[in-house]
């Protein structure tokens, strides 16, 4: 066998990614492989139940991507009922998801991504005035003195010297492919220890629309909050003033510290620039409605699939297209009763395991046969990409100003060509640009709520199909959304008020899949070929073009080995390692 | 600055034996008396992962309750004190994979670490996925509910004694 290496998070207990990936003499990645090594099932517990509680379910498919899934259940239930929602209870949804968006994009560049290109010890040797200029020529954050960078230094130095702290240990400190001045290395250390004290006051529109966070509570044909300025219970203007302060702090975090931070970073990685696309297509079902659930021309952030990288003829796919949506499983652990080589239709998806791996521990997947948990979702027989720079992609090729300026912005200050986009790179540059146009969208919904409410339209709730009696014999629903991730979508078959299928199709699968029927690579597969390892002992690189597509797997078992640093490297959930 | 002392159940108790830390909490909140009870704060924090940095950060006193693999015989109770628990960052893929020593160990740069922390820490017999304790770890909740206890009021002598 060619040299393989293989990056398992967990290895030797259940769970998450793992990429196996094969290097030439050069130590080039010529075929790379990506497992789900979970599975989910979650369409199983939902069958035979009330349709009206599937959101409860589905959203604890993850407990990171907190709402996408609930908000996913509920729209497929409301299309599949024909259920209109009144304009409030759209405006309310539309915040919570461009704050899921906000908070979940700036956590995942600072504690998930920047250390792939931020070098903490380096950082130790920044001279803080110097630290100080750069922070005051970026941006107007406040906290920008020398002294302010001195104090951090001194902070993560006692930490490298006392040696009993091993924070940040693990990271692959020294490594080549590290560029930055140790300047820019502060200055991302000391926003990743900020950003620890933002996330806690940004997530105010979930706790106060939903009751709590993670997790807040829906209901499908509304929001489960009333709007009463004269009541404790509901949404009232003290409430409101609370929900404008956060959304002001997500503003300025976002404008002034995330994205001049990526614009200061970026120029230092411009060989990311050029590689780490792989496929070359995009797929958006699109996210925030101003209209109705189904006026897809009403989506501000617009339905579309790029095919080989031709913005010029974007397509509007078609969720309902039975022919062009289809879950492969040539190459997943799952059986098809017309066989593992037909493509399913999610409302006639399946979901029958058969595990054919081989018995954990292993060395090697079996590539040749089936290798994954994840099945391959394809667009009209191809892989696609989901996520930010899909969604960027659409909105640029379909005129959105706002967009085309900060792409423009971004392209120039990196002096690269629009195709720089398709990239490692790209991908986590256009992160923060979507960012930049939620939390502008954020503001503009929250005005929208106010002045619906001062015009007394106040309902959140439209209760006309609550009742199962008013329900059809057969209903079937697909509900979308756009989750930071990438496109989320659920297909629900709703028969005798009860659910009889139910098929998720969520982001990471699109870009995690396995290769299909066709042989043809998922988005991770196809985005680490071509790619050089400067020291295949320490993969930093395919660390930061997966990072860039920001995965989420679900969790698995929280122990650890206190023996083997092996597990703790890939450490998952809560471990607690013991001396 | 006032002193809070912060009782914390960890686990996943869909796996069994892992959700040890969370059986042990609802156990102390059972035996704890109420003179005790009205003084600190118990907490369920679950698999929390970065959301329990707040808590953490806030309490002076910090008690955990978890599962911990230590190669002991499965049941068997160990108890650790601030300096015998290691802190670390690791290379990581996803949110998923913050540990609690993650947690902790961010505290610590932040200048934010609690000045007592104590672990009480249970070997598991049995991680898979299920929602009942094994019947040794079952009989090590009991006990570790009731060294918590022992300690929480421990902990609260001294800041009596301190403030006399």
């Amino acid at each position: 066998m060619a040299n393989r290496i293989v990056i398992d998070p967990i290895t030797r207990i259940e769970g998450h990614l793992r990429i196996e990936a094969t290097l030439d003499g050069n130590n080039t990645i010529t075929e790379a492989y990506s497992a789900g090594t979970m599975v989910r099932g979650i369409e199983n517990i939902l069958k035979k139940r009330d349709p009206r509680d599937a959101w409860a379910f589905a959203q604890r498919i993850c407990g990171v991507c907190t709402t996408v899934h609930a908000i996913a259940s509920i729209r497929a239930v409301e299309d599949a009922l024909g259920i209109n929602l009144p304009k409030a209870a759209n405006l309310m949804r539309n915040m919570i998801v461009a704050q899921q968006f906000i908070h979940d994009h700036v956590m995942h560049f600072y504690i998930l991504h920047a250390l792939d290109f931020v070098d903490v010890v380096s950082a130790l040797k920044a001279d803080p005035k110097k630290v100080s200029e750069i922070q005051q020529s970026i941006s107007g954050w406040p906290n920008s003195s020398p002294a302010y960078f001195a104090e951090v230094q001194k902070k993560v130095k006692a930490i490298v010297d006392s040696g009993q702290l091993s924070l940040f240990s693990n990271g692959y400190w020294g490594h080549p492919a590290y560029k930055l001045p140790p300047e820019i290395n502060l200055l991302g250390v000391a926003h990743y220890l900020e950003c620890l004290d933002w996330q806690s006051q940004v997530t105010k529109i979930h706790t106060i629309f939903g009751g709590k966070n993670p997790h807040p509570n829906f209901v499908v044909g509304g929001e489960p909050l009333p709007i009463d300025m004269n009541s404790d219970q509901a949404l009232n203007a003290e409430k409101l003033a609370v929900i404008a302060d956060s959304i002001k702090r997500m503003k300025d975090f976002v404008e002034q510290v995330y994205l001049p931070d990526l614009l200061a970073i970026a120029p230092y990685y411009l060989e990311y620039a050029s590689l780490g696309e792989g496929l070359g297509n995009f797929l958006v079902w699109g996210e925030f409605p101003e209209g109705q659930l189904n006026e897809i021309d009403k989506l501000i952030f617009p339905r579309g699939a790029i095919i080989n990288r031709d913005l010029k003829n974007v397509i509007v796919p078609d969720p309902r297209d039975a022919q062009k949506m289809k879950e492969f499983v040539t190459h997943s652990w799952y059986k098809y009763s017309q066989g593992d080589e037909a493509g399913l239709f999610p409302w006639e998806g399946e979901t029958v395991f058969n595990y054919t791996g081989p018995k954990p521990p292993y060395e090697y997947l079996n590539i040749e046969g089936k290798y994954s948990w994840l099945k391959s979702p394809r667009w009209n027989e191809l892989p696609m990409e989901v996520g930010p720079l899909a969604r960027v992609l659409v909105l640029y090729a379909a005129g959105h100003k706002q967009t085309i300026e900060l792409v423009n912005l971004v392209l120039e200050k990196l002096k690269a060509p629009v195709s720089a986009v398709f990239s490692t790179l790209g991908r986590t540059a256009a992160r923060a640009i979507e960012t930049k146009v939620i939390v502008d969208l954020l503001q503009k919904f929250y005005d929208e709520l106010i002045a619906e409410i001062k015009a007394g339209n106040t309902d959140t709730f439209n209760d006309e199909k609550w009742n199962p009696r008013t329900w059809p014999k057969k209903a079937l629903g697909f509900g979308y959304t756009e989750a930071p991730r990438g496109a989320l979508g659920h297909w629900v078959i709703i028969e005798n008020k009860k659910i009889k299928n139910y098929q998720v199709v969520v982001p990471t699968t699109w870009n995690a899949s396995p290769r299909d029927h066709k042989n043809q690579p998922g988005a991770y597969e196809a985005s680490l070929v071509g790619t050089r390892l400067a020291d295949p002992g320490q993969p930093l690189e395919i660390l930061r073009t997966i990072h860039s597509f920001d995965p989420c797997l679900a969790c698995a078992v929280h122990i650890i080995d206190p023996r083997g640093k092996k597990v703790g490297e890939a450490g998952t959930g809560f471990n607690l390692v013991v001396r | 600055m006032p002193k809070r002392i912060l009782a914390l159940g960890l686990g996943n108790i869909l796996n069994r034996d892992e959700g040890a830390g969370v059986y042990a909490l609802k156990e102390l909140e059972k035996i704890l008396p109420e003179a005790i009870k009205s003084q600190v704060e118990l907490v369920d924090g679950g698999v929390l992962g970065m959301d329990l940095l707040p808590y953490v950060e806030r309490a002076s006193h910090l008690l955990v309750l978890d599962a911990v693999d230590i190669g002991a015989q499965p049941g068997e109770v160990r108890e650790y004190a601030k300096d015998e628990i290691e802190l670390f960052y690791h290379g990581r893929i996803s949110w998923h994979q913050l540990g609690f020593q993650e947690v902790l160990a961010v505290a610590k740069v932040r200048g934010k670490y609690p000045e007592n922390v104590y672990l009480i820490g249970a070997q598991p017999a049995d991680i898979k996925a299920g929602i009942r304790l094994s019947r040794k770890v079952n009989n090590s909740v009991q006990k570790m509910a009731k060294r918590a206890a022992e300690v929480l009021e421990s902990w609260l002598g001294e800041i009596k004694k301190k403030k006399i």
